[in-house]
């Protein structure tokens, strides 16, 4: 488990996240992207799902918990490049009310 | 006549203690023993979420406070139904059916979606929750794996 992240000039912070997502990988990478949210103050943060392997309901909460943060920033969210199996744990939760996913 | 009981092809039963790194470890267990009847990946995929969700209520809930042993007990049946039982010993559920509500958690602000449930109840064919504050929980998931030969037909 590990997370990639990097932010262009125009504000985009894209976390690229990778290996499995449960509960006991939730907790670092939600330390490792409020670190760098707080660092850089992105206008948009994008979290890329292609790398992972595995997702349970943890994977929602953290997604949940980076909208807070975005939102408090007066920032947005999207998800991009979710396999079928997270697109389904995802709408489980109505994410897509909330969230992008492109 | 009473139908004879039906005993499994295959079992596997392991203890381990309520780390947060068990999750996975619970995960390649169940993985790799289902692995032997040749799901499809969704299947496989299915099965091991819905334990991942269960085993990280025992941590999260169960022994909030504290590391006890969770048991887990995997079977095979010749129908191609595998039956997994995630038991622990912890703090118990007082209410189940506000438990299992989607969207329900004891823990608003630690970032639980309160979905584990109701993954489990989508992704399985059955769910059986038994819980006595005090005395524990027990959770039954069973998932039938169709045959490649099903598929064929």
């Amino acid at each position: 488990m590990a997370v990639y992240i990097t932010t262009d000039s125009d504000g985009v912070m894209t976390a690229a996240l990778t290996g499995e997502i449960d509960h006991h990988s939730a907790a670092w990478l939600r330390t490792d992207i409020e670190t760098a949210i707080n660092d850089s103050r992105p206008r948009l943060l994008r979290l890329d799902f292609e790398k992972v392997g595995f997702m349970d309901s943890s994977g929602v909460g953290l997604v949940m918990g980076r909208l807070n943060t975005m939102r408090r920033l007066r920032g947005e969210l999207e998800l991009v490049n979710l396999p079928d199996y997270i697109r389904r744990v995802m709408l489980m939760a109505k994410i897509d009310r909330y969230v992008k996913i492109k | 006549m009473p139908r004879p009981k039906l005993s499994p092809i295959n079992e596997l039963s392991a203890t381990l203690p309520s780390l947060s790194v068990n999750e996975k470890l619970a995960r390649s267990l169940v993985s790799s023993f289902v692995s032997l009847f040749d799901p499809r990946l969704d299947e496989l995929n299915d099965i091991k979420t819905s334990v991942s969700e269960a085993v990280t209520n025992c941590i999260v809930h169960a022994y909030r406070d504290s590391v006890g042993p969770i048991e887990l007990t995997i079977r095979a049946y010749g129908s191609g139904v595998i039956y997994i039982k995630i038991k622990d010993k912890g703090c118990g559920i007082a209410d189940i059916r506000q438990a299992m509500e989607p969207m329900y958690t004891s823990l608003p602000g630690e970032e639980r979606s309160g979905l584990g449930f109701s993954v489990m109840e989508s992704l399985c064919d059955s769910v059986e929750v038994k819980s006595r504050p005090g005395a524990g929980t027990t959770v039954v998931l069973r998932k039938r794996i169709k045959s490649r030969m099903e598929y064929a037909h």
